[in-house]
């Protein structure tokens, strides 16, 4: 469907353009009246309500009585600290809003932790803001997890880091879980060091206590600033210090705002109040003197054109029911500059969809899934991805992907090895990557297309993805084989109904642990997003991570 | 003889010096520019800038800001005038205008005074004097006493003949300056001193005159003119009997519900008076009308061009600065008293920088967004500031004067009212609000004025700050504004974010399209402004706005206030101050001056009729204030109860009682003078003073505390 160009389209293309004759405007071979579209936009009303309302439950925080208290203290919530930092009537974009969803018995909304980028003095930056009204802002291991992933992204993407400590530390209960590991606690401030090294601002607004080793966020900061009366940063508290040494001394007294300001230097900036802090913190982003200087490419299009089609209707596009096929091309069309795209080896390899966009004047490549990745497609893959390494051009993957081929023909043509240049691909190239699972995302395919463990730059899910190593019904098949031979050898009798019961519990596990929920809470992904957002969050993702000097990509050896 | 006359032609001005400013200044340039005829200003070190020295082809400094050091040295003035070659001296109005001395000094070094001759001055600058010249003229003159004689004592027995309530006034200068009402003989000896103190301190002359106080008068004056050869025309009447501090605020010509009979009469009066005493030039019989009798006296002579000549000029057609040149040149009047027109009717309203609440006080400040109505040949906007400029506590707050004209009086003050509504000041306190509730008053409307208008119909013009359905509508009405100006302050920090930005990076604009965004909920964002209670001071409210940013690029404002269901608005945006926002189906265009003071944003609104005020905390932006300097942003009213601070900036002239000391409420304890107006601080209630440490001489500032008062 997406050969045939319509006349009318080309040919306004024509008139805009009299010289760059653009051959790519993309059909998005979409037929609004038929049934499959209005079902898809049925729905996805139905997901898209479901996912609002675990949305709402997250955005108001740990609770009406937590926020009152917060309120009373002269308080302002994380979001709407970070809505008074970013420059006025700019966007923020928040990641892994449902992180900690369903994870723990108890809830622990946004993980107890809000991170997002948004811009400050037209620097974007990476805001990391702890949610006192959850747990007194205590650290779960969910927690530790989310604010690594910031730290992640901010020294990938070369962002300041703004950290808006009010955090009681770590959560002593779960401390095995939070405190030892590579990942834990620790590596939080081993990050704020490697950043600092790297010239990546870590500064520090300590609006609350930061107790025992959150002490080491502002102290580990490179400037830091902490609100009189409300911000208090010392190892021990008073109850442990009473405890520890007999020694009675007020919050204040012990790490307050003066006594850090005046006496120890642990911070370096006195503010009357929260909002004062505030601005100080954002005085701080604007003496940086990088704004403008870095984060910013000098190939983007002053101009850019919209796509030719309403982003909304990306809503109906993608089936719920991942068995459905659709043509990748009609998400394409929805989400770039003028739904221009100049394809690249159109008629090789035909699965996997390769072309050169704009978006929102950014000229990326785009990967996407059109049916499973044979050989040829996995090669196809490889070459654009070379392409665009060569070319410093970012590279966006939409994933809609069942997996690589099996059987015996395959196999013998060496599609681990043609899947294998596609990994290597994928890992090396050093260009931004961002990865957008708009279906599903099943076994060696999220590997080939760039799926969480190949750290790419960002990493969003649409509501109707899944995600596993292979689908349910699969999983219960192979399942269901190898428990038949093992009954079979212990001579057990394994009856119709049996193995039914039992595909049954394998495919309901998979179903739930499939869920882009499921993957939400525990941060495989940095989000949910709105399809109809696909287009403005690829935009901030792709203004965070261009980079302005290219990297060099180097590969290892291509198995040939 | 006729050598003498072509002598006397060939000196003919071609360059006027002005020793003015501001206004009236500004006003004869005009009329010189258009008669071709050249114009030096003169100015003090205040006035550098200003518009007066812009708009005059050549400019001389006089010296530093205190008048008596400028615009009254009339040898720098003198000097000025030679120096540059000018022929003449305008003195316009206040200042030097009514010297005799100066208009002396000037023929002496062979300038011509722009004005009446110097004797014709000092006969009527004496208002002893003049009452007697103009009793013997034959024109009616109110019951006092005018005599030399001025012992305390023989003066309390005149005032007993005359009977009270009677009328001290200074026998020099003008403008209500040391004019007292006395009601009862126990009022009697501190009004006295006062008036003379004051007398002393603004005219240098502290002879004072005693008069029959008339209680439901009217203020009435005849323009009159003289030319040199003896001829003397009136150019009919104005009313200028709406006044607060016994200064006029809305003039009008020709007067309101008086006959064709009478308007002759009293012209007649004028004509007379002015030829009793050899007039020429321009000049204003001021007569007080007793409404109860409907006889006229005369009260006196103005030797000048007066403050409100254009509400004269706009019913007869004719320019005044340029009759005052051509008579001082020697023309005979341009007009016969018959072809002299009266046509429509015209107002003039004066803007003045004061605080109306506190009882008219004089203000000053800076003129942050300074906007007047739009000039049309029947609107016409005398100012003499411009945007940025001071008002200053040296001079008089006059801001401008709008002046209006209709076919009909209801025609000018429809024309007025719309003209009010547009005029925009921000920065200072100004007294257009009130002037506006002035011309919509029904009293006025009706033409019923008088010189107590003010006072009589003080609870609908002073609105009562418990009266909760007046404080309902007045907080609705701001609610309003408050949330159009939310609106309309986003998109404009919206845009200036987006505008600061690199150019041509349209990835990272992207961060400022509008509506901003937020993953999976809009964007909002609140705001607090703080509304000022214009009915009472001490009481100002918090207006906490949430905004939503709406996807179609509207805001969606809404208070706490259950009554107030939010407001959908879209905001397009004109000029830089200007915008057309659209509410609730209501289109209209708006106006906003945004300033900043201190840690605090001051933003003004100006819709439909409405002007309101508010006043927004910032995040201390660019503060770095440690822990000890740091003060609250709002101080006022936190002060201690007992608490005295100076209601304006003003020069300490008396203090009355010692630190320590017990007083009675209401007891004077100091007195203060700011343009040239005596204040006198009270003590609020009785107790012992404390810490009374200001001294005569001392300057103090607005809100400035100067003692307090405590149980003993």
């Amino acid at each position: 469907a997406s050969s045939s160009i319509p006349v009318g389209r080309s040919s306004f293309s024509l008139l805009q353009k009299t010289r760059e004759y653009c051959l790519g405007v993309l059909s998005d071979g979409i037929d609004r009246n038929s049934d499959d579209f209005l079902r898809n936009s049925k729905a996805m009303d139905e997901i898209m309500s479901q996912l609002h309302s675990h949305i709402d439950k997250v955005l108001s925080g740990g609770g009406a009585e937590a926020v009152r208290r917060n309120r009373s203290r002269n308080k302002l919530l994380p979001r709407e600290r970070i809505d008074r930092l970013i420059d006025t009537g700019s966007s923020f974009l928040e990641l892994s809003q449902l992180a900690g969803h369903e994870l723990y018995e108890e809830s622990l909304p946004s993980g107890g932790i809000i991170t997002g980028v948004g811009p400050v003095h037209g620097r974007l930056c990476m805001f990391v803001a702890n949610d006192p009204t959850v747990k007194g802002g205590t650290y779960y291991p969910i927690t530790v997890k989310k604010h690594l992933r910031a730290q992640e992204i901010a020294a990938q993407c070369n962002l300041p880091c703004i950290y808006l400590v009010d955090s009681g530390g770590a959560n002593l209960p779960r401390q095995a879980d939070v405190f030892p590991d590579r990942d834990n606690f620790g590596r939080i401030f081993y990050n704020q060091a490697e950043m600092s090294a790297l010239g990546i601002p870590q500064i520090a607004l300590v609006l609350g206590s930061c107790t025992a080793g959150g002490a080491y966020i502002p102290a580990m900061a490179d400037e830091s600033v902490i609100v009189k009366g409300n911000g208090t940063i010392f190892l021990a508290g008073p109850p442990l210090v009473k405890a520890a040494t007999g020694e009675e001394v007020s919050a204040e007294d012990l790490g307050g705002a003066s006594m850090h300001c005046k006496v120890s230097g642990v911070s370096d900036h006195f503010a009357e109040d929260e909002l004062h802090g505030l601005a100080i913190g954002r005085s701080i982003i604007k003496n940086l003197y990088m704004a403008g200087k870095q984060g910013i490419m000098s190939n983007t299009a002053p101009d850019f054109k919209d796509p030719i089609f309403d982003v909304k209707e990306l809503r109906s596009i993608a089936p719920t029911d991942l068995r459905q096929s659709f043509d990748i091309r009609s998400i394409i069309a929805h989400i770039i500059d003028g739904s221009e795209f100049d394809e690249f080896k159109k008629l090789y390899g035909t699965t996997l969809v390769t072309g050169f966009a704009r978006i929102f004047g950014q000229p990326v490549g785009i990967i996407g899934n059109n049916g499973i990745l044979f050989i040829e497609s996995a090669l196809k893959g490889t070459h654009f991805i070379e392409l665009c390494a060569q070319r410093n051009i970012p590279l966006i993957f939409l994933q809609n992907i069942t997996g690589f081929m099996v059987g015996s023909r395959s196999e013998a043509s060496g599609i681990a090895k043609a899947g294998a240049k596609l990994v290597m691909a994928v890992s090396n190239a050093k260009v931004p990557k961002i990865t957008i699972i708009v279906g599903g995302s099943f076994g060696a395919g999220n590997y080939g297309m760039c799926g969480r463990a190949f750290s790419p730059n960002f990493l969003f899910m649409w509501p109707t993805a899944r995600i596993s190593v292979m689908g349910g019904p699969q999983a219960a098949g192979v399942l269901a084989q190898i428990e038949r031979s093992r009954k079979k050898k212990q001579g057990v009798e394994w009856t119709q109904e049996e193995e039914e019961k039992f595909k049954g519990r394998v495919v309901e596990a998979y179903e739930k642990e499939g869920s882009p929920y499921y993957s939400t809470a525990r941060l495989w992904d940095d989000g949910i997003i709105d399809p109809a957002d696909t287009r403005k969050v690829l935009g901030f993702c792709l203004s965070a991570s261009v980079k302005q000097v290219p990297e060099e990509t180097k590969y290892g050896v291509f198995r040939m | 003889t006729l050598s003498s006359t072509t002598e006397k032609k060939t000196q003919c001005i071609e360059k006027i010096l002005i020793a003015n400013r501001g206004e009236i200044a500004c006003r004869i340039i005009r009329t010189s520019k258009r008669l071709g005829i050249r114009t030096v200003a003169v100015y003090s070190d205040a006035d550098k800038y200003s518009l007066h020295v812009k708009s005059a082809d050549e400019a001389v400094r006089l010296g530093p800001p205190p008048a008596r050091l400028s615009y009254l040295n009339a040898s720098a003035i003198i000097q000025a005038a030679i120096r540059t070659g000018a022929q003449a001296i305008h003195p316009g109005y206040g200042f030097l205008s009514e010297s005799a001395e100066f208009a002396q000094l000037c023929e002496a070094e062979g300038l011509t005074f722009i004005g009446p001759p110097a004797s014709a001055i000092r006969d009527m600058g004496d208002k002893s004097a003049s009452k007697r010249i103009m009793g013997a003229a034959g024109v009616p003159i109110v019951p006092g006493y005018h005599g030399d004689q001025q012992d305390i004592d023989f003066m309390k027995l005149e005032a007993e003949k005359i009977g009270y309530p009677l009328l001290i006034k200074p026998t020099h200068g003008g403008g209500g300056k040391g004019m007292r009402i006395v009601h009862n003989r126990d009022e009697f000896v501190e009004s006295f001193l006062g008036a003379q103190r004051e007398a002393a301190a603004s005219f240098g002359v502290s002879t004072i005159l005693l008069e029959k106080y008339i209680t439901r008068p009217r203020h009435i004056e005849v323009q009159i003119f003289g030319d040199k050869h003896g001829n003397v025309v009136h150019l009919y009447e104005r009313d200028c009997s709406v006044q607060r501090r016994h200064q006029k605020i809305i003039e009008e010509a020709p007067a309101p519900d008086i006959v064709n009979e009478f308007r002759s009469h009293l012209g007649d009066s004028a004509v007379s008076a002015a030829k009793a005493v050899a007039y020429n030039n321009a000049g204003t019989v001021e007569f007080i009308v007793d409404t109860d009798t409907g006889k006229f006296y005369f009260m006196e002579m103005n030797t000048r061009l007066q403050v409100e000549h254009p509400v004269t000029e706009m019913i007869v057609g004719q320019d005044l600065v340029e009759w005052q040149i051509r008579i001082a040149n020697g023309e005979p009047l341009p007009l016969s008293q018959s072809q002299v027109p009266l046509r429509g009717h015209a107002f003039e309203a004066r803007i003045y920088a004061e605080n109306v609440p506190k009882g008219f006080l004089p203000a000053t400040g800076i003129l942050h967004h300074y906007c007047p109505a739009p000039v049309s040949p029947t609107v016409r906007v005398e100012t003499g500031v411009e945007q940025g400029d001071a008002v200053s506590m040296h001079y008089d707050p006059m801001i401008a004067k709008l002046v209006v004209w209709g076919e009909s009086r209801n025609a000018a003050l429809i024309k007025m009212k719309d003209c009010l509504s547009k005029f925009q000041v921000a920065g200072l306190p100004t007294n257009i609000n009130f002037l506006q509730r002035l011309a919509n008053h029904w009293a006025f409307g009706n033409g019923l004025v008088e010189t107590h208008f003010i006072e009589h119909f003080k609870s609908d013009l002073f609105v009562d700050p418990h009266d909760a359905t007046v404080q309902k509508e007045a907080y609705h009405a701001a609610r309003f504004g408050a949330a159009l100006v939310a609106a309309c302050v986003c998109k404009k920090e919206q845009t200036a974010s987006k505008e600061s930005l690199p150019g041509g990076d349209s990835l990272l604009s992207l961060w400022y399209s509008h509506p901003p965004f937020r993953l999976h909920q809009p964007a909002r964002h609140t705001m607090e402004l703080e509304l000022d209670n214009e009915y009472d001071t001490s009481a100002s409210k918090l207006l906490k706005l949430s905004i939503t940013y709406c996807p179609e690029g509207n805001y969606f404002v809404e208070t706490g206030d259950s009554d107030f269901n939010g407001l959908e608005i879209n905001v397009l945006p004109l000029g830089h101050h200007e915008f057309r926002v659209e509410a609730d189906g209501l289109s209209m265009d708006i106006c906003l001056a945004v300033y900043t003071k201190g840690h605090t944003n001051h933003i003004h609104i100006w819709h439909g009729k409405h002007h309101h005020y508010f006043r927004q905390r910032m995040g201390l932006e660019l503060s770095n204030s440690d822990e000890s300097e740091h003060k609250p942003s709002f101080e006022m009213g936190s002060h201690p109860q007992g608490t005295v601070v100076a209601p304006m900036a003003g020069l300490v002239v008396k203090v009355l009682v010692n630190d320590g000391v017990k007083v009675e409420e209401g007891q004077p304890i100091l007195v203060l003078e700011a343009m040239k107006m005596e204040h006198i601080v009270k003590a609020p209630r009785a107790g012992n003073v404390h810490g009374l440490l200001v001294t005569t001489g001392q300057q103090v500032f607005d809100g400035g505390v100067l003692f307090s008062i405590k149980d003993d």
